[in-house]
């Protein structure tokens, strides 16, 4: 046992932070913080460079850190908002929270144009259903997958970010045609999680053949346990994009430091950080390219993402028919 | 039972105050969340769809693990076997699981590619799948029948012995015992078990959803969850928790009427034996419960002991920190709990009549929903203090609100009892207050007492509750550090969070229950 460790926890130290140095709150969701995570890293990288403390507060997951920053208004001490994702993004603008970057946005690397006032992105992927590398029949598209018997365990749109991101890939692919693709793939859904850790385990533990992710999770299992066991299947409708942007708040009482660390997010120290402690594309391709690995992740033909608004507008319909073809 | 009934005291004024404190606690955090609401759109279809599956399943739920329950605790009441007392703590320990954790074990049995069904492929028979409304009763049962068997097993231990000497007199047989013995005492401790189990089941969510195979089984928390996440929609949140709140509170209350049934007198706790039971075939039957229940209680927990057993050394310094910041929170929330059920108890066993008011009043913490509770306590601190500064103090407090009614579950009847049968002698000798309490109180409520201490902070070390919503990276607890691990791939050290986890609980629940049965 490791007593020391141990002990710690239990006569609750916390580490004293550094005194008289301009504090910088960033709230962002549980894994980026974790000390496996992206946070320790652009931590110690960011304060190098700034004079100031930075701190990251963990708020669950992107639509929990949404509810956290509405429900704390223009009291928040968030300065950064880190971790939304587009399908927030309307209800994050409406909340008029959110300051302008004024920022000039720099190349940015991603599969789709981006300019939008208020939020950067600072990394993204490909939505995707990960397999087993043995598996016969995968399927190719959703009707493909829907007329097979082969079993899939997908997360709740209702709780779960990539849920949301499954049911607009839907949407996005075949509009008006998307409920008859999901009384297709009812029988294939073995169930249904409240996020995507629950999914994820599900499918390591065997009890369904696919499960949703992203392209970019084999290499995971490729960099960080040497098993070249996982797989994506590349589906011919293209593939919805995640991508995960950040924002400024107005109410910050550090402006200038907020948008210094706006201006960070896009450069090397942040962006080659990205990759294999996310686990998703840099928004910015650092200067050394992507780790040995991700050249074995499948390229999508075609990357499919609604506008924020067109998001926004699409969910409750999607949503609805999403509950009615699963609910027979 | 005493003819005058003690005046209430310190204790009992303690107590009462304690009573009060949840459905005020729940009531403002209810007020908190609505008075920061933005303007909603009520209640649904779909939410009153949530509505009835969620009562339907814990319904369901309550039900089985109590039936089941009464041929198992009857078994091991009335029969003595080598290692029978560790078989009854060993049995206990899916009720401290944290349900993730307790969903793989099953998993890891009844799952596609678990035990049961790579026997029936082995044999040539159809596999059955897990997922559906079976599948939740299923995790429900497991988790909640070691609460059920503990609970109607202390019912068994109220018959005094001397019932079963003058019932075997009479020359009564088994079927004559039961009938006079032992079904009035289920009257009385079936339904309360039942209930508390069914108030459990009302909030669950992660279990309900993942097992439910689909949208088809949607709870009330889940459409809480949605309504806070999502939609931003406060007032449908505390709206549902409060429909929800109304049900459990007004089933507490018949249920808690209708419990009230004969005692069974005095005794001089002399262990109960049995003239009746002895032949061959009850002893095989007896065996047969024993060993079904086991053997359904113990192999998902073994699963997990085997998955997690290999990835113990390797884990994360900062998961042993957590496990640390747990032990800190339980043992803080188990004085809490301990102290307020105690007074709770005393004052509900002098209240004869108010005694069903109390109990139903500490249900309602169980049935509240922690995520409307989280919500509505984080409104009313940010004003004043940066949440993650009380992250753990707001955890242990709500870890004893949500556990109290374990507490007095296990204690109220256990004090009437004290009263009833030493009462009059107590007040003979006028003893009072403190000296009551250390000289007849105490010393007869001691087994309850180290159950419901070991429950409560065994149920702390498994709690997520609120901490979510108030941690942190440098105060996640246990639980949330598994989850971490889990929502980042490292499902390996999530195995081996889960059996430290699962370790330390049972240790804890351990500690507690050996220390309150030793010598009793």
């Amino acid at each position: 046992m490791r007593y020391p460790i141990l002990a710690a926890g239990l006569l609750a130290v916390t580490p004293a932070s550094a005194q008289d140095l301009p504090v910088l709150t960033v709230y962002t969701y549980d894994s980026f913080v974790a000390d496996w995570g992206p946070g320790p890293a652009i931590e110690t990288a960011f304060e190098a460079t700034c004079e100031c403390d930075l701190q990251f507060i963990a708020a669950g997951d992107g639509a929990a850190l949404l509810g956290r920053v509405r429900l704390e208004g223009a009291r928040s001490d968030a300065d950064i908002v880190l971790g939304l994702d587009t399908n927030l993004l309307a209800a994050a603008n409406d909340t008029g929270l959110f300051a302008p970057h004024g920022l000039e946005t720099p190349a940015l690397d991603l599969p789709v144009d981006w300019s939008d006032a208020t939020f950067l992105p600072y990394d993204w992927g490909y939505f995707a259903f990960v397999h087993n590398a043995g598996m016969e029949n995968i399927p190719t598209d959703f009707r493909g997958l829907g007329a097979s018997d082969t079993t899939i365990v997908i997360q709740d749109p209702r709780s779960s970010t990539p849920g949301l991101g499954l049911l607009m890939w839907v949407k996005a692919a075949y509009g008006d045609e998307a409920p008859g693709i999901w009384e297709a793939l009812a029988d294939n859904v073995v169930t249904v999680t409240p996020g995507w850790s629950e999914a994820y385990g599900l499918f390591l533990e065997g009890e369904a053949d696919m499960v949703l992710s992203y392209t970019t999770s084999p290499a995971y299992h490729l960099i960080a346990e040497e098993d070249t066991g996982k797989t994506a299947a590349a589906f011919a409708e293209g593939h919805y994009l995640q991508v995960e942007v950040a924002g400024k708040l107005a109410s910050s009482d550090q402006p200038e430091l907020a948008t210094a660390f706006l201006d960070f997010m896009l450069t090397d120290a942040f962006q080659s950080v990205i990759p294999t402690t996310n686990w998703m594309y840099p928004a910015v391709m650092p200067e050394g390219g992507l780790p040995e690995g991700f050249e074995t992740l499948i390229q999508p033909d075609q990357a499919l993402l609604l506008s924020p608004v067109a998001a926004a507008e699409a969910r409750d319909e999607a949503l609805d028919e999403w509950l009615t073809a699963l609910s027979r | 039972m005493a003819d005058r009934a003690q005046p209430l005291g310190l204790a009992g004024w303690t107590g009462i105050a304690a009573t009060v404190a949840i459905p005020a606690l729940i009531a403002l955090t209810a007020t908190a969340v609505v008075l920061s609401a933005e303007g909603g759109r009520g209640l649904s279809a779909a939410d009153w769809a949530a509505i009835r599956f969620t009562l339907w399943q814990a319904l369901l739920s309550a039900m089985i693990s109590v039936g089941l329950a009464i041929p198992v605790a009857r078994a091991l009441a009335r029969r003595q076997f080598l290692g029978r007392e560790a078989l009854i703590t060993l049995l206990g320990a899916p009720f401290l699981l944290p349900v993730i954790v307790a969903v793989f074990g099953l998993l890891a049995i009844f799952g596609r590619s678990g035990l049961l069904n790579n026997g029936l492929v082995a044999i040539g028979a159809q596999p059955i799948s897990i997922f559906g409304l079976h599948g939740v009763v299923l995790a429900h049962v497991f988790l909640n029948l070691p609460l059920a068997t503990r609970l109607l097993l202390q019912g068994w231990q109220t018959i005094p012995a001397e019932r079963f000497r003058l019932a075997a007199s009479l020359d009564m047989r088994a079927g004559a015992m039961f009938r006079h013995l032992e079904v009035p005492m289920l009257v009385r401790a079936a339904p309360p078990a039942a209930l508390i189990i069914f108030a459990i089941c009302t909030t669950s969510f992660a279990v309900a959803l993942t097992l439910g195979g689909g949208p088809r089984a949607t709870t009330v928390e889940l459409a809480i969850f949605q309504a806070l996440r999502f939609d931003f929609d406060l007032t449908r949140a505390a709206m549902l928790s409060v429909v929800q709140l109304a049900i459990t509170g007004s089933l507490a209350l018949i249920a808690l009427k209708l419990a009230r049934a004969p005692d069974f007198g005095k005794g001089f706790d002399r262990p109960a034996k049995r003239w009746d039971v002895d032949d061959a075939p009850r002893r095989i039957l007896d065996g047969m419960f024993i060993a079904a229940a086991a053997l359904f209680l113990i192999a998902p927990m073994a699963a997990v002991f085997v998955r997690g057993a290999t990835n113990l050394a390797g884990l994360p310094d900062v998961v042993w920190t957590s496990a640390g910041r747990s032990l800190l929170v339980a043992a803080l929330s188990t004085t809490l709990v301990v102290s307020a059920g105690l007074f709770t108890s005393i004052a509900a066993a002098r209240l004869r009549s108010g005694a069903v008011w109390i109990e139903s009043a500490g249900l309602l913490a169980i049935a509240a929903s922690p995520l409307v509770v989280g919500t509505g306590l984080f409104i009313i601190v940010f004003p004043f203090v940066e949440p993650a500064r009380l992250a753990l103090p707001v955890t242990a407090l709500v870890n004893a609100v949500v556990t109290l009614p374990f507490v007095l579950r296990a204690l109220i009847p256990a004090v009437r009892d004290a009263e009833a049968s030493f009462g009059p002698l107590a007040d003979s000798l006028d003893l009072k207050s403190l000296a009551r309490l250390r000289l007849l109180i105490l010393p007869r409520i001691r087994r309850p007492l180290g159950f419901s201490a070991g429950l409560a902070a065994a149920l702390s070390m498994g709690d997520l509750g609120v901490i979510a919503l108030f941690a942190d990276p440098a105060t996640a607890t246990l639980p949330l550090q598994l989850y971490r691990l889990m929502g980042a791939y490292r499902m390996d050290d999530a195995a081996g969070a889960s059996l430290l986890l699962l370790s330390l609980s049972f240790a804890l629940f351990w500690a507690c229950d050996w220390g309150g049965r030793r010598g009793a």
